[in-house]
């Protein structure tokens, strides 16, 4: 079974090949041939330290503002110290949500970003559970046609 | 001097079903073994309401109806995928590791000036990254390592962090006084009971015994792990990835069998699987065994169990061929009308690929062939397990386990990812 971000751990032959690095069987050699890097790897840069990172799903669209909508996939490192003005997913209620963390005056507060709809400031009573901080999201527009 | 430490994960499998579903953060929760038979994991609430390891869900399940307690399905890509990221923290933190079981690893901390602080650190960072809680032992040897995890786990003052001090030491022998001689690693009941009868009580009197008299008397093994007590390594780190000698797939039904074509899908199945992790390993085997039984709980039934060994003419790692000797050995000790619990297979002499010995006047694996179930492999990788298969695993599904309440694969799944409410 293939892990989503275990991907280290199987080498990462599959997804860093060269653009030009075949041999021209014959004739004029590429110019190219010296200029040759590595495609641009998405995991590299998005995925600060795969171990600790999990992909979860937003549901809802509090956080709208912030670019997370309905049905994004939010990219969570679990190791990241959350500070104030982290996006974070917590545990309230026996749920996780997705919100901003705000540090003021020596209390957490949870903050939601939707300019449309107004809605409440949380204000933890007990000490917060972070699971981890938000590093990114992804929202895709299209779905990923199926080859064949 | 030589330095141990045993990392285990405290209640893995139910700890990673609560890390996904914060809604069962304080509740009772247990995890079946395949097929939802018995309780193979219990959560510390679980525990600490008394339903033992091991025991069959049906005779608890007005119990844990009663008190609340959910149970899980297992689901081992889940705990597979946790227990891998659990790996790499450890190897990002110590050079030596050995993966032990799916939840405990040995590191070797030779040279580490404040061992204890460090297995502190370990605790910590495993806490914070994957939210898995773990003792740590450590000691001079293996051995000791693994009782002081023990101690780390049952004994609070230490913190989840206990390191043994030399056996001489008098805080060591009063921790080993104080429990039975089944605590040791490797003594199992049927020899705690034996060293009961000669007095062998506690582990601190195993630690005093003479090597030599329990050499004579028990054996090398016991010896060994009485020198080990004392402090002297005789057991060393095993390498991460050795490759495996044997490789073993079997499984129960998820109900009694007679149809032939679900046991030939099974076998088919078991033998795709154990072929997959054979090529993984570079490796290809010279004979498998193929194994089938009835349930011996079933005492009404009339009982059968055999296997077979088929060897191969050419050490291969080619699925086809493979499943074609499976076939040939499962007719061999199928008989029809009879009532099926089991079937596995497991392949055996196994060498890598590269030192393939070219019998005269055997077939040799056809690059071809190698290059196809590269192929395959690759695409059950890549597109999730079972993408591509052999025909014969698809002659028929009743074999499939029961998993009623398997919950989502939350970490190798698009599909199933967990939900964070915005």
């Amino acid at each position: 079974m293939n892990s989503i971000i275990g991907k280290p751990l199987i080498p990462f032959i599959r997804r860093r090949f060269a653009f030009f690095d075949a041999l021209i069987p014959a004739g004029f050699p590429s110019p190219a041939a010296d200029y040759v890097q590595n495609t641009i790897d998405l995991h590299e840069r998005l995925i600060h330290n795969a171990a600790a990172t999990f992909f979860v799903r937003a549901s809802g669209d509090s956080m709208r503002d912030a670019g997370i909508v309905d049905g994004s996939v939010l990219v969570v490192d679990a190791s990241r110290p959350p500070v104030s003005g982290h996006i974070v997913v917590a545990c309230l209620d026996g749920k996780y949500v997705v919100k901003r963390l705000h540090h003021s005056q020596g209390r957490v507060e949870l903050h939601s970003e939707n300019s449309l709809t107004p809605y409440p400031v949380l204000r933890p009573s007990t000490d917060l559970q972070i699971f981890g901080v938000v590093t990114s999201h992804i929202v895709e527009h299209l779905k990923k046609p199926r080859k064949g | 001097m030589a330095l141990y430490a045993l990392v285990d994960a405290n209640n893995f499998y139910a700890s990673c079903e609560k890390i996904f579903d914060p809604a069962l953060t304080d509740t009772p929760l247990v995890v079946l073994s395949n097929n939802d038979g018995c309780i193979v994991a219990r959560s510390a609430e679980a525990k600490a309401l008394g339903i033992p390891m091991g025991a069959p869900m049906h005779q608890w399940q007005a119990f844990c109806d009663a008190h609340g307690v959910i149970s899980k399905s297992s689901n081992y890509t889940l705990y597979g995928d946790m227990s891998a990221r659990m790996l790499s923290i450890l190897q990002d933190m110590c050079p030596q590791v050995e993966s032990y079981s799916i939840d405990e690893s040995f590191l070797d901390l030779a040279g580490y000036a404040d061992a204890r602080a460090y297995g502190l650190r370990i605790r910590k960072r495993l806490q914070q990254d994957i939210k898995i809680t773990c003792g740590v032992g450590i000691g001079a040897t293996k051995t000791l390592a693994k009782f002081a995890n023990h101690l780390a786990k049952k004994q609070a003052e230490f913190a989840g962090v206990c390191q043994l001090s030399a056996s001489t030491c008098a805080r060591t022998q009063a921790l080993m006084a104080a429990y039975p001689v089944a605590e040791v690693w490797g003594v199992g009941r049927q020899l705690s009971a034996r060293l009961q009868a000669d007095g062998v009580e506690t582990v601190l009197d195993l630690a005093r015994c003479d090597p030599l008299a329990i050499k004579q008397r028990y054996g090398i093994v016991l010896a060994k792990t009485v020198r080990e007590l004392r402090g002297e390594p005789c057991l060393t780190l095993e390498d991460v990835g050795r490759p495996k000698q044997q490789i073993i797939a079997s499984r129960s039904f998820g109900s009694t069998i007679t149809d032939p074509n679900a046991i030939k899908a099974a076998i088919s199945h078991h033998v795709s699987r154990a072929a997959e992790k054979l090529r993984a390993q570079q490796g290809q085997c010279a004979h498998l065994y193929v194994m089938l039984r009835t349930n011996p709980f079933r005492e009404q039934d009339t009982q059968y169990r055999r296997s077979i060994l088929v060897p191969l003419a050419q050490a291969s790692a080619d699925t086809g061929l493979l499943l074609a000797a499976a076939m040939r050995g499962l007719k061999q000790i199928f008989v029809p009308g009879l009532r099926y619990h089991k079937c596995g297979v497991m392949l055996g002499e196994i060498s890598l690929m590269s030192q393939q010995q070219t019998d005269l006047f055997a077939p040799v694996d056809d690059p071809k062939r190698l290059r196809l179930m590269g192929l395959m492999d690759r695409i059950n990788r890549d597109q999730g397990a079972g993408t591509l298969q052999f025909a014969s695993t698809q002659l028929s599904n009743t074999w499939q386990m029961r998993t009623g309440n398997r919950s989502p694969r939350y970490t190798t799944c698009w599909d199933e990812l967990p939900i964070a409410y915005a």
